[in-house]
This record gives structure tokens, sequence and C-alpha cells, in this order.
């Protein structure tokens, strides 16, 4: 029946037409005719095989690249490896001390060169000052465009500017030179000038004048502190930075390499992790991938088992044709390849349709929710596509088993 | 003559209303699933984040400077104010207590630790070290209510060394539920953790290191012998100081009772523009709104209120984190239920049209008789809507315990499926295979009965 609409044609035209091709193509023009001519069914077949390769494909890409994306939002909790001058005896009791020791100079560019440029890393510098009523206060001299890439958390109502030039401040009063900006945490600021004036500090007799820029809040050690630029820092204090706070992305395994790469480069420092931090990711982390890999398994199966239940549809209801290749003596094998051809047709054609939806997909998904787009992984293509076909394959041969066992004669019948 | 019609279509043709029931069966305990583990994640998460430890500080209202570096408190001990240690269980007592996972109070004290007089200089010399004094798992009653609290709960990266013998089970404690419910007896001496009541402390690993102890040794603190009952490792300034039972560093202070600051862990709700509004400012409706929901500084609120002369802070690293990572997931898996929603719909419409189109001779045949287009489309979605009814039924209970069972293995914890989900799951099978149908039959019945009779479909 499936050369009726070409009995429609005139016959001089399609007998023209077969002139050109080879006979062999009558296998390919099969199978072009069955899906031109049953394009309804053969539609919501292919239909069914694009989602179904379309969610595969989306949640794999999701699954792997989801585990990157959340790594950088953690990366929002901060520092989650810290570097801190080995310490000798004393220096715990009088950190402020000029004798204590401290990070090599070059620590910052060697750690960047040991870990790459992603890698961001923050001095600081401590020291003890003495407010002119006598109090005491630790003033922190850091880098604050690193400090506020590192420390989102920060609140901070001003962050002071950066600082163009280095100038020197010696002696006792620096006159001349535009005011320092200090960042003030909030109950620093309170007690240092709770008028938001500028202010004086005193270091081992060196004297600092100091403008409030601004308020720093986070509820943590931070707020009873004074932050300063390094470099203003170091020729008020000369204090060198005693800590950097890094923070370095990646697995854990790739984490506990850079540790130990950096605690190569600097022999004089102690490379530790920050247990809190990397705890805490590596728990609520592969929560999230277990759900997420639950959920894709989840979807993946119930689409496949939802195409092979449509396919198997499909192919029975042209059990017509089937009868109609056997009764005009088609050979079995011949008819196994040609339902096989065309499901694994359908398959590679849902596969390839189902991967650049699924790539889409994907992509709008984490743009939406990480607001940077998944990466098209192509390595998915390959399971996409042998899981579509083997799942085509399924769906022709199991009917077909079916069917085998029928004479023909009764299924042309009707029966 | 309807029902008979619907009936017999269930009964002769079994196999293909099994197919078709499977894929609704299959798709419906998807969305159930994939809804019942989305509407839950944000709490589990939620839990999940507490790893990360307290969320909130409570210190004395008129605390004066911190003058500390690296953990090493620059300042003379008796300085500043304190909170009282009896106010603590008030914290239970505050509207969103459910919400306390945890809490431990700290009081830190600066002490003399004799070095040990062996190998090296031979003369025993001392040497300043912070004492910290705290909770490990105490016991507490606020009310009628019994709840246990301390560091093993805020703080669960504290990992403790200790060499205890093999008859000594070695348990790892997780997050207790809030409620304190099945935590009433303590879980006392578990391998290395003091007891709150005992003298025993627990050394951070690089001053053991320092001093050279290990665990079951003795030390001298202040000229008081207290034995090590383990090694702590935090990752922290910790490993610096010795640890103690709360009760130890008031002795050694002299001030019973005293806290320095009490570190609280709360299950809190990201932050949103409510949250960030300053409460003075809000009108009496919207401040009970703000007060009764559990945003982090509402419990911050909630926290002064209940303890005299307090202030409460967010500890913003923890808190606002909390708030982009949880949404992050949530929002993670919202789309991911979205895109399994849609599949599993796809899925039963394209199945739905599968079996109506297989019936077109039927169709045909019915519409020969003389049957309207109108009374044959009723016959297919009567037959579509008990599918879906049957199908959506067994698919909510098959998604229930899928969730379950997810949430048991992920999290160790039940994931709820609220009833009110039923209705719902169950309207949407409906919907979904209605729409599904809807093409098929339509496109069934306009077509010719003597096309589809004569089988050239």
């Amino acid at each position: 029946m499936s050369t009726g609409p070409a009995i429609l044609h005139s016959a001089r035209e399609v007998a023209e037409r077969r002139a050109h091709s080879p006979h062999t193509s009558m296998f390919v023009r099969m199978l072009i005719r069955a899906a031109m001519l049953r394009r309804g069914r053969a539609a919501s077949a292919l239909l069914a095989m694009v989602v179904a390769a379309a969610v595969a494909t989306a949640m794999m890409n999701l699954y792997v690249d989801v585990q990157a994306k959340l790594r950088n939002e953690f990366r929002s909790y901060g520092a989650n490896v810290i570097v801190v001058a080995k310490s000798g005896e004393a220096s715990a009791a009088q950190p402020a001390a000029t004798t204590a020791p401290s990070l090599p100079p070059d620590a910052i560019s060697k750690i960047e060169s040991a870990l790459g440029s992603k890698t961001l890393a923050v001095p600081f510098a401590y020291a003890v000052a003495r407010t002119t009523d006598g109090q005491s206060v630790v003033v922190v001299g850091t880098d604050f465009t690193r400090a506020r890439e590192l420390n989102h958390w920060w609140k901070v109502n001003h962050w002071p500017a950066p600082q163009m030039d280095v100038r020197l401040v010696g002696g006792d009063n620096a006159t001349s030179a535009p005011p320092t900006e200090a960042l003030l945490g909030i109950r620093a600021a309170a007690v240092v000038t709770p008028k938001r004036e500028p202010f004086d500090l005193t270091f081992q007799g060196k004297t600092i004048h100091l403008t409030p820029a601004g308020l720093l809040q986070t509820g943590a050690a931070e707020d009873s502190r004074i932050y300063l630029d390094q470099s203003e820092f170091l020729s008020w204090t000369g204090v060198t930075p005693t800590t950097i706070e890094l923070a370095v992305t990646g697995s854990p395994e790739e984490i506990q390499q850079g540790i130990n790469k950096l605690a190569a480069a600097l022999p004089g420092a102690d490379v530790r992790p920050v247990r809190q931090i990397m705890e805490g990711e590596a728990n609520v982390l592969n929560k999230t991938r277990a759900t997420l890999y639950a959920s894709a398994t989840l979807v993946v199966l119930t689409s496949a088992l939802c195409v092979l239940a449509t396919l198997i549809g499909w192919v029975f209801d042209r059990r017509r044709d089937f009868a109609i290749m056997k009764a005009i003596g088609a050979s079995e094998r011949l008819v196994n390849a040609f339902f096989a051809a065309e499901a694994a047709v359908l398959g590679i054609v849902g596969a390839i349709i189902g991967f650049l939806i699924g790539i889409g997909v994907a992509a709008w998904i984490g743009r939406a929710n990480f607001h940077a787009p998944v990466v098209p992984r192509f390595s998915v293509f390959p399971y996409v596509l042998a899981g579509s076909v083997i799942v085509a394959l399924i769906a022709a041969v199991l009917p077909i088993g079916l069917l085998r066992r029928v004479q023909p004669a009764i299924i042309l019948r009707g029966e | 003559m309807f029902p008979r019609l619907v009936y017999e279509s269930f009964r002769r043709q079994a196999r293909r209303k099994l197919l078709a029931g499977i894929a609704i069966t299959l798709g419906v305990a998807v969305a159930t699933a994939m809804i019942a583990v989305a509407t839950d994640i944000g709490d589990k998460i939620n839990r999940e984040l507490r790893t990360y430890g307290a969320n909130l500080v409570i210190t004395p209202q008129e605390d004066t400077l911190d003058v500390e570096i690296g953990g090493v408190n620059l300042k003379p001990p008796s300085d500043g104010a304190f909170l009282s240690e009896a106010d603590l269980p008030k914290i239970r007592g505050t509207f969103w207590h459910h919400n306390i996972v945890g809490f431990s109070p700290m009081l830190p004290v600066v002490v003399k630790v004799r070095k040990a007089s062996g190998a090296g200089d031979g003369a025993s010399k001392t040497e300043e070290v912070t004492l910290l004094g705290t909770y490990f798992n105490q016991h507490l009653t606020f009310g009628k209510e019994d709840f246990t609290t301390g560091v093993r709960i805020t703080h669960p990266w504290w990992k403790v060394e200790a060499s205890c013998g093999a008859d000594t089970p070695v348990r790892d404690v997780s997050i207790t539920a809030p409620d304190g419910a099945g935590s009433g007896q303590t879980r006392a001496n578990e391998c290395g953790w003091p007891d709150d009541n005992s003298q025993n402390v627990l050394l951070g690993e690089r001053l053991a290191a320092k001093l050279d102890k290990h665990p079951g040794d003795t030390i001298s603190i202040n000229d008081r012998q207290f034995t090590i009952s383990g090694i702590l490792s935090t990752g922290n300034v910790e490993d610096d100081q010795i640890v103690a039972p709360l009760a130890v560093a008031q002795q050694i202070l002299g001030k019973p009772g005293a806290v320095r600051r009490v570190f609280v862990s709360a299950l809190t709700k990201p932050p949103d523009a409510l949250s960030a509004r300053d409460p003075k400012t809000m009108t009496p409706e919207v401040y009970d709104r703000w007060y009764c929901s559990p945003y982090v500084e509402s419990i911050a609120f909630q926290l002064q209120e209940a303890i005299p002369h307090s202030h409460a802070e967010q500890i913003r690293q923890v808190a606002q984190n909390e708030g982009t990572v949880l949404s992050r997931i949530k929002g993670l898996m919202l789309l991911v239920t979205l895109a399994a929603l849609l599949a599993s719909a796809l899925a039963v419409s394209a199945a739905m049209a599968t079996a109506i189109f297989e019936r077109r001779v039927e169709i045909g045949l019915m519409k020969a008789l003389g049957v309207g287009n109108l009374a044959v489309s009723a016959i297919f979605f009567a037959e579509a809507l008990l599918l879906a009814l049957f199908g959506g039924a067994a698919g909510f209970i098959a998604g229930s315990m899928l969730a379950h069972q997810i949430g048991r293995s992920i999290f160790s914890s039940q994931i709820s499926i609220q009833p009110v989900l039923f209705p719902i799951i169950i309207a949407i099978a409906v919907f979904v295979t209605f729409a599904g149908s809807a093409a098929a039959i339509r496109r069934a019945v306009k077509f010719d009965p003597v096309f589809s009779l004569r089988g050239q479909a």
C-alpha cells in the first residue's frame, strides 16, 4: 500500500525517475517513503525520541558542569586556604613586634605562580596601635581591591579609594600628604571615632593621621579592627604581611595538591586548609550532586521508557507493512534489517536534534540560575547517541519478535 | 451504553490500556518525586549548611573592643563585660526556637601553661596560651524541654583525636534535631571529647605538638593539673589553644556564670527585600511579618530580647552566603523539576496519542454507525480521565516512595510529602493526559470513516 500515492504521478515520470536510480537503492527508498508517507506517526515517534535525548543531554551537561558552577558560588564564603608565617614562640604573645616572623615579600607572586592567576590571594598584616586616649586597637594592612573580591560578605558602606601613589609617611607628623583613608570595623569605629572625624593612631612612637572612609560590618573579629591600604600600613609600621588568605577553586584533591605545591614554594610558612569552609562545601556539594544524580537518573529513565512504549506502538501499528513485505517474498533478514535500520535512523536523528535542544536547555538553566552559561560538552554526545539507538532498536526488535510467529495472511486479513 | 463502551474498551484492550497507564504512572511518579524533592530541598540543604557552623553571635551589650590577632587575645582577661550563663537556656524560649539547631557559649581566658620539663631546655618554663571554655555536649533544660547543645553541634568540623580502647565505640555525631527530640541522654565521653562536668581538657593540635603532649597526659594550667582527653584539630585558631569545659574557664577566671560570647547556629530564610529593612521604620503589620519570618536579622533581634544586656549579630560570612548558595541550589532543582515535568508531560502525551491513533478503525466504525463527533470524543476523554485517575494515583504513591528513598539515602532524613500535593498531582495528570489526547482525538474524529475502515491511514 505504500506505493499507492506514487501511482498518482504519471507513469512516465516515475519511470524516468527510477531509471536514474540504481536498483540497490530500493532499501533506502523504502526507508524514506516509510517516513514520508506516515509523516504524522513518524513525527510523533521522533518527537518522543527528541524529548528523551534532549532531557538526557541537558541532565548530563548540568550534572558535569554544576559542580564547577557551585564551587564558584562556594568561593563567596571566602578563603579556603590560609598561609601563615611559621611563628616562633614569642610571636603569639607579641604579634605586633617587628621581630615577629613574616612572609617573604614575594609570597604573593610565588603563590600566584604556583597556583595560577585564578587563585585569589589577599595579604594581611597586623599591628596593635594606640588611639590618642590610650585605647588599644588592631590595625590591619591589606589590599582593598583583593579583599573586596575575596570577602563578598563584608558589608561596607564605602570602600576607601585605591591608593595610586606610594607616599612615605614617616616621622611623627604626616602633614603635607593628603589624609590616609581607613576602613573602620563598626565596633572599632564606635571606640576610636564615634563622630566619624579624622583621628590619630600611634604605633611604636609613629603617628598616622587617618580619615574614616567607610564602616565595615561582618559580625566577626573584623568588626573590632581598622583596615588600611598595605603600602600605607607598611610605611607607617614597617610590619609586613603575616597571613595570606587564599581562595582556591577546584575539587578537594586539586586544593590539596595546591596546598602541597604552596608548602614547597614557601618553606617558611604554614599552609593549611580552612576546615570549616572545606568541610561545609564538600558536604553541601555532595548532597546536591547526589540529588541531581537521582533526579537525572529518574528523568532519563522515564523518558527512555516512554520512548520505548511509543515506538513499540508505532512498530506494532505497521504490522501490515511487515506482512506485505513477507507476503511478496522478502526474507526474514531483510525485514529485520529494514525495521532495524528504520529504528536506527530514528534514534540517530532524534539524538542529534535532541542533543542540540538539550544543550540549549542546559545553557538556559545555567544562565537563569548561575548567570553563566553551561559550556556544552560534546563528550556527552556519544552516550546520548548510543542510548537513543539502543532504545530505538529494542523498540523495533521486541514487536518484530512477536510478529514473526504470526502468519502474514492473518495480519493482512486484519485480525 | 456509554459506561459499557468504556468498560469493554478497558476489558478487551487491557494490554494497550496498561501501556498507556504505565506511561502515565511513570510520568506522574517522577513528577511527584521531583516536586517533593524540590520543595523540600531548601530545608534539607539549609540543614546541611549548618556544617558551616554558627551564623549568629551574641555578645554583651556594652562590650569593649576586642584586641585579638590570630585568636590570641591581647586584652586583660578580666576586662570587659560578660553574659550570664544562667540566661542561656532562654534561647530556647524565643519565637523561632525550633529553628535554633544549637548554641555554644565561649569564654576565653589567658592561662599559664608549664612546659614539659623534658628533652629540650630542662628547666620548667611557663607559656601564656588561651584557654577557651565552652560546652561540648551540655545537657540543659528550659521549662519542660530537655536538650543538649555545644560545639559538637555548632562546630561540626572540630575533630578530636584520642587513644581510646577498642571497647569505646567511635561514632560520628550528626546534627541533632532542633527540637532536641531523642537527645535525652547525654552522649558523654564519646572517645576523646571531655565531659562537660569533668576537669578534662582538649589541646589544640599545634599547641600539643609544641608542648609535646599526648591524649591521657596531664597538663599543668595555672599550677593545677588537668587531664588531656584528646587532641583537637579545627584548622583554625583553636589549634593553638586549650579548650576546656565552661566551668573550668569560669573557675580559672574567678567569675562563675560568666560567658564572653555565644555562638548560635540557626536555620534561616535567605535574605530578601523585607529582611534588609530596619524594623524601626516598619508599620506594625510589616513588623509582625518580619518578626515572624526566620530571617537571620529577626532571629538576632529575638535573641537580643531573650537575653538581657546582650547584642546579637549575624556572622555575615556564614549568614550572607547561605542565602546565595541556598537560592542557587533551590533554583537549580526548580529548573530541573520543570524540565522533568515537561519531559513527563510530553511522554504521557505521546503515549496517549499513540494509543488513540491505533484505534482509528474503531472510530471509523462508530462514526459509520452514526455516532456524533461529540459522543466519540466523550468516550475517548472518559477513557483518558479514567487512565489519568488510576495512573495518577498509582504514580503518586510510587513517587512518594521514590522521594522517601531519595531523602533517606541522600539526606538521611524524611522528605515530607504534603497531602495537598495529591489533588494537584491528579489535576496535572488529568490535564496532561487530556492535552496529549486532544490533538489525536480531533484528528481521529475528523478522519473520513471510509478511509480508516479501508485501512488507508
